[in-house]
């Protein structure tokens, strides 16, 4: 399994106990929109992946970030 | 071509929603005459005053109206100017020594409003390279002072020592790092751990902003705030605060010992591209910070009514924001905004005027029956209050 692979398992498994619709969860599934996320679960969801792969998600960068695959890339880019 | 007011459909449609039922649109409440900081006429009916900020009463102290009736005469209307052109008077000088003495600081520096302070102090010092490390139910001018700043924002779950910790320790230790924290947090009007996290922010190499407006002139032995009440006032490099709540008045303000401190007037925009408070305003406020310092009588009062107020509407079965009183804001959860609203009309009907907090000012999308005592309600005053939440509560069901 590639690193990008590793780290989308992860943020897979760390969505999971946020996903309360249990929508189909892809690279391609949008926080706002398929998962339906408030600031609030944002705010938790985003904590649990910083503590995770020990990173900062500035507000600066979460903006930027719409689907899952975006925060991956994200991921990989900040633990470089 | 599409209407720009069509992202605004939502909102209109719960607003025409909820007045449709035929409830008085809580956001459009006239205060007809005002009697005195604990009493107004509210459509038409004697109303007792228990949503304002007027913490410490005196917005109609003899000396403060004096002062600004004087400078009225004496100096006109306004200034019709910016403060660092024609708007800095003898006025704006004093009330800026006044707070020096007040807080025992180097440097103050006085702000139209308490918005513009915070706006203006965080989005000037904070630049593109730096991060704002901020507590997530910050004040909608903390987040506007990051948003029209460029530096890089994170934030914190509320009052989380070990998150702010987290974060500080994984930033780049060279970078420049602004910790923001409220001293008492307006929605719940619960208050911060200042001691432990101003330490850590510190210990992290940090600089910390403190907004103290919903604390100035009660909490602390000389008024000063959380900061003061919990011994970390000599760390803290900003503190903010404003004059519409205890002062009673309108502005805001930023002290500090920073060396450099006086530099932000020729480059904080809030602050240079704006006019100067009137020379009335201005001398009210310096007034009333002075008398403020000796007001220790009246912040005794105002924990006591803090005090009977939370513990009566705690006895009645009402959920409240905190589980002990820790500010001048006692905050009553509502389980929705139809309930919310109900309620309020409720007491209005009682003759009590609350605020109704809903989302976004909200945390965790909360409905809230906002009160925020005052030093002059009497004791029996708070008895009538406690009375008429019982009598609205029943009425319309929130408690049995």
């Amino acid at each position: 399994m590639t690193d990008r692979n590793q780290v989308l398992a992860k943020v897979k498994a760390l969505i999971e106990p946020f996903n309360k619709k249990g929508a189909e969860v892809t690279e391609a599934t949008r926080f706002a929109q398929d998962l339906e996320w408030d600031s609030l679960t944002v705010l938790d969801f985003v904590a649990n992946i910083e503590d995770e792969f020990d990173i900062v998600i500035t507000m600066n960068q979460q903006a930027e970030i719409e689907n899952i695959g975006q925060l991956v890339d994200a991921v990989g880019q900040l633990q470089g | 071509m599409s209407d720009l007011f069509s992202k605004f459909d939502p909102l209109i449609q719960q607003r025409e929603t909820l007045l449709s039922t035929g409830i008085t649109d809580p956001f459009n409440l006239v205060m007809d005459r005002v009697e005195s900081p604990t009493v107004a006429i509210c459509n038409g009916r004697r109303t007792i005053l228990l949503g304002t900020y007027n913490y410490m009463g005196m917005t109609f102290d003899p000396d403060v109206i004096q002062a600004g009736k004087d400078a009225l005469e004496q100096f006109g209307s306004g200034t019709t100017g910016s403060r660092v052109l024609n708007g800095t008077y003898q006025g704006h000088k004093e009330c800026e020594a006044a707070l020096r003495d007040f807080y025992g600081m180097d440097h103050a520096m006085v702000f139209s409003t308490g918005y513009q302070a915070n706006l203006g102090i965080i989005s000037t010092i904070a630049g593109k390279e730096d991060y704002i490390i901020l507590d997530i139910d910050s004040h909608a001018s903390i987040y506007d002072g990051c948003a029209l700043g460029n530096a890089q924002i994170v934030p914190f779950r509320h009052n989380d020592i070990d998150a702010l910790e987290k974060r500080l320790k994984r930033l780049p230790p060279e970078a420049g790092k602004l910790v923001v924290l409220e001293g008492v947090y307006s929605m719940l009007g619960d208050v911060a751990p200042l001691d432990k996290m101003v330490k850590v922010a510190k210990d992290h190499g940090a600089m910390v902003l403190v907004d103290e407006a919903h604390s100035m002139g009660f909490i602390g032995e000389h008024g000063r705030g959380v900061a003061e009440a919990q011994g970390v006032m000599d760390q803290v490099d900003f503190i903010i605060g404003t004059f519409s709540k205890s002062v009673g008045t309108v502005g805001g303000f930023c002290v500090s010992n920073h060396p450099k401190f006086e530099i932000l007037r020729l480059v904080c925009r809030p602050y240079v591209f704006t006019a100067s408070l009137p020379p009335s305003v201005v001398a009210t406020a310096a007034t009333s910070i002075r008398k403020l310092m000796h007001g220790s009588n009246k912040r005794a009062h105002l924990w006591e009514n803090s005090k009977r107020l939370h513990g009566g509407l705690k006895k009645l079965g009402f959920t409240l924001g905190t589980d002990e009183p820790q500010s001048a804001i006692i905050a009553v959860i509502m389980p929705d905004l139809e309930k919310g609203a109900a309620m309020w009309e409720a007491l209005l009907h009682e003759g009590l005027y609350v605020n109704l907090a809903r989302p976004p000012a909200t945390p965790a999308n909360m409905t809230l029956l906002r009160c925020s005592l005052c030093a002059e309600h009497s004791a029996e005053q708070v008895e009538e209050i406690l009375g008429m939440f019982e009598a609205a509560g029943r009425s319309t069901g929130c408690i049995g």
